[in-house]
């Protein structure tokens, strides 16, 4: 029976003015019910529009009709089969401009919530340890995957199931990278991370954690060491700042800094030795999901006001809806049309406030936004005594640095050949963030998995 | 799970310890350093190499007990292991040309100038070395310092042992006495850089630093390194940790080395008392 309701099936939610003083998670997922009745409202269209828009081709019609049956375990199967981190996607894709931007009962109404029923399979398979038959002993050929973030662990869960002996390096202490130092834990449990690495392992990949590719091994040494092809997914994780007076102060973060230190490394727990300032008034820099992750965490250290300050309006924000609607709803203070020019100093080196300046919108830039642009005289100050700049991120520079042969172009990102995975230099592959700079964990899981196919390609073409 | 080799008590709150890492040692060069962490939910600490064995694939380490973390791995014991252990990294101490090289070192700092001195030493060039402590009992290092360089200058504050007064006035009297430098490398407090810094200035000698910076990562990710050079940021775990000390903003660094003081302070008086408990 097709549920024809307009409106998707609500999920829960912990109580904004509860949830902003933890870090337990935001959303709380379906019942079985709940996911049945919602799975229902899809038409399971031939032509399956949604399958199009996402970027790892879920076979979704296929699994909302074993979820409306009832088949969680067979539904998290179909998923598994062409994504290999479906909790993950399932909390973080921004599914609005994905699959459920395409589903033809979003022209009516609201599109069915393939996200949330992706988390529910996702969860049921971790809750009921059905995870399938992983276990898998690999003979074939060993490739190296640098980075373990989302195109890594794509790349590497694709390889391993076609045979191949993965390592996969990480230059941090816990395998994740985004999604274990950057994405909150309110919005992504760790333990949904370490479970799908787990799952990895489970499937033959080998994790080497503290391991600097580039420092403790270079590009060149892999190859020596008998890995027939190497994936970079090193990820756009060098923070930029905006160059204005006084980020030199005492209380100024960088985003990665800030959600290093609280995500990673934990700052929020009583015996976390990390150090983080818990400012009473924080300004958070920038627009994006970055910008609302680093603002939800301050609020969560316990800051009573925290400003967003973006240049442009909020129509402009690149941030997810979904993401600017919690963050209004945990009390942050949005400061649109509003661009910093200073951060000003109390005298010892610490912020005492930064000064903003009223922005209008312009004409549209190269990009189809509308410029922004400063209204002369419109200087204020705000007090605050932190400030987080969630300006944009660029591809590390280590890996270029240190491997002959590769190239970047002047933004940093590795230059990749028409199928967007295949370096200048022989055997080596690269994709995510790494490439095209900062962007979603989608797309860089996408990425990882045309890695490897091109590596398995590659492969067979130079036994 | 890194094994703790040897270790060694230097002074009161000093240690040298030695750490089986073959993945670090097969690479160090002088300048890098490490990053540990000695348990879950410890700090990522940055440490520079003291010196390193391919052969055994052990690296040695020098540091203060001054914080919780150092505290911590102060505490442990050979045959004990810590957590993580990651590198080397930074950029490799770059010398080339050199003839005549003052090397400083300001109290923990001679445990990084040590190892500079040996290599410069080691591969001919004449090395003078300038170290300065507080008194008599804080002098690390002294029959190694003495055999890696031609002349070693010992200074302390209160004159209980060595020549007494600072290291600028000890590098100011081998200038003036004409010993002519291709370069200085200072590696101490930032305050004693500063002043170094500003000393070969006005001789016109070219000077490397060494910077200490907060850091979490040490790979580029978090920007908390970020030192001031030339006008311009440079994060010390990447582009470093060795600088131009003629460009290198030493105000901002001594003032952003303070941003957690008091948290540490906290965290140390917390670990001390577990620590004297167990």
């Amino acid at each position: 029976m097709k549920n024809m309701s307009p409106t998707r099936t609500p999920m829960k939610e912990a109580a904004p003015d509860i949830r902003n003083k933890n870090f337990s998670e935001v959303a709380l997922g379906y019942t079985a019910e709940e996911a049945m009745t919602e799975a229902a409202r899809c038409l399971g269209c031939k032509n399956h529009p949604c399958t199009d828009g996402c970027p790892v081709s879920v076979r979704i019609p296929e699994f909302l009709c074993l979820v409306a049956e009832g088949k969680f375990a067979e539904a998290y199967a179909v998923i598994r089969s062409t994504n290999s981190l479906p909790a993950v996607c399932g909390r973080v894709c921004p599914q609005e401009t994905q699959c459920e931007g395409k589903c033809v009962r979003g022209i009516k109404g609201e599109p069915v919530a393939i996200g949330r029923l992706e988390r529910f399979c996702a969860d049921f398979a971790r809750a009921n340890a059905t995870h399938g038959s992983l276990e898998t002993k690999q003979e074939g050929p060993r490739v190296a995957v640098i980075g373990s973030g989302p195109a890594g662990l794509a790349c590497a869960g694709d390889l391993a199931a076609a045979g191949c002996r993965v390592t996969v390096f990480e230059a941090l202490h816990a395998a994740g990278g985004v999604l274990v130092y950057g994405i909150p834990e309110f919005r992504l449990p760790k333990s949904i991370v370490a479970h799908e690495v787990d799952n990895l392992r489970r499937a033959g990949v080998e994790f080497s954690c503290d391991t600097v590719i580039g420092r403790s091994m270079t590009v060149d040494e892999l190859f020596a060491d008998g890995y027939r092809a190497v994936f970079i997914g090193s990820g756009a994780g060098l923070p930029q700042f905006m160059n204005i007076p006084g980020e030199g102060l005492c209380g100024v973060y960088s985003a990665n800094e800030y959600l290093t230190r609280v995500n990673l490394m934990k700052a929020y727990e009583e015996n976390a030795l990390t150090p983080i300032k818990r400012a009473r008034r924080v300004a958070v820099i920038g627009g994006g999901n970055v910008a609302m992750d680093a603002a939800r965490c301050a609020k969560r250290m316990g800051a009573e006001e925290v400003y967003i300050v973006y240049r442009r309006g909020e129509e402009e924000m690149p941030a997810r809806r979904e993401e600017i609607h919690h963050a209004k709803e945990e009390g942050i203070i949005f400061r649109l049309l509003t661009n910093p020019t200073a951060i000003l100093d109390d005298g010892r080196g610490n912020v005492a406030g930064i000064t903003v300046q009223k922005m209008e919108l312009g004409e549209p830039d190269a990009g189809g936004r509308r410029r922004p642009v400063a209204i002369p005289g419109s200087e204020e100050d705000i007090a605050v005594e932190a400030v987080i700049e969630a300006v944009g991120t660029r591809p590390n520079p280590l890996l270029r640095m240190t491997t002959e042969g590769l190239t970047a172009n002047r933004w940093g990102c590795i230059v990749v050949g028409e199928d967007g995975v295949t370096t200048e230099k022989d055997g080596v592959f690269a994709g995510g963030d790494a490439v095209t700079g900062a962007a979603t964990v989608i797309l860089a899981m996408g990425a990882g998995k045309a890695g490897a196919a091109a590596i398995l390609d590659y492969i067979k073409n130079n036994p | 799970m890194f094994l703790i080799t040897k270790k060694k008590q230097l002074n009161e709150n000093t240690v040298q310890m030695t750490i089986k890492a073959p993945h670090v040692a097969r690479r160090a060069l002088p300048g890098q350093f490490i990053i540990f962490r000695t348990h879950e939910g410890g700090e990522r600490i940055p440490l520079t190499i003291a010196s390193y064995d391919r052969e055994s694939g052990e690296v040695t380490l020098i540091f203060q007990t001054v914080g919780a973390s150092t505290s911590i791995l102060g505490a442990k014991q050979e045959g004990e292991s810590i957590l993580d252990f990651v590198g080397p990294l930074g950029q490799a101490s770059e010398f080339e040309n050199e003839t005549r090289v003052a090397v400083i070192g300001g109290g923990l700092g001679c445990a990084i100038a040590w190892p500079q001195a040996k290599f410069l030493h080691e591969s001919g060039v004449e090395v003078d070395m300038i170290c300065g402590f507080r008194n008599k009992d804080a002098v690390i290092l002294e029959e190694e310092m003495k055999n890696s360089c031609q002349n070693l200058v010992l200074m302390t504050d209160d004159g209980s042992y060595g020549e007494k007064g600072l290291v600028t006035q000890g590098l100011k009297k081998l200038i003036e006495g004409g010993a002519k430098y291709s370069r200085v490398i200072a590696i101490g407090p930032p305050v004693m850089m500063k002043f170094v810094a500003a000393l070969t200035k006005e001789y016109g000698i070219p000077t490397t630093v060494s910077m200490n910076p907060i850091m979490i990562d040490g790979t580029g990710m978090c920007g908390g390194c970020r030192v001031r050079v030339g006008g311009e940021y440079k994060f010390a775990c990447v582009d470093g940790p060795d600088f131009d000390g003629h460009a290198v903003d030493f105000d901002e660094l001594i003032l952003r080395n303070r941003m957690y003081a008091e948290q540490e302070n906290h965290h140390r008086e917390e670990t001390c008392n577990l620590l004297k408990q167990g």
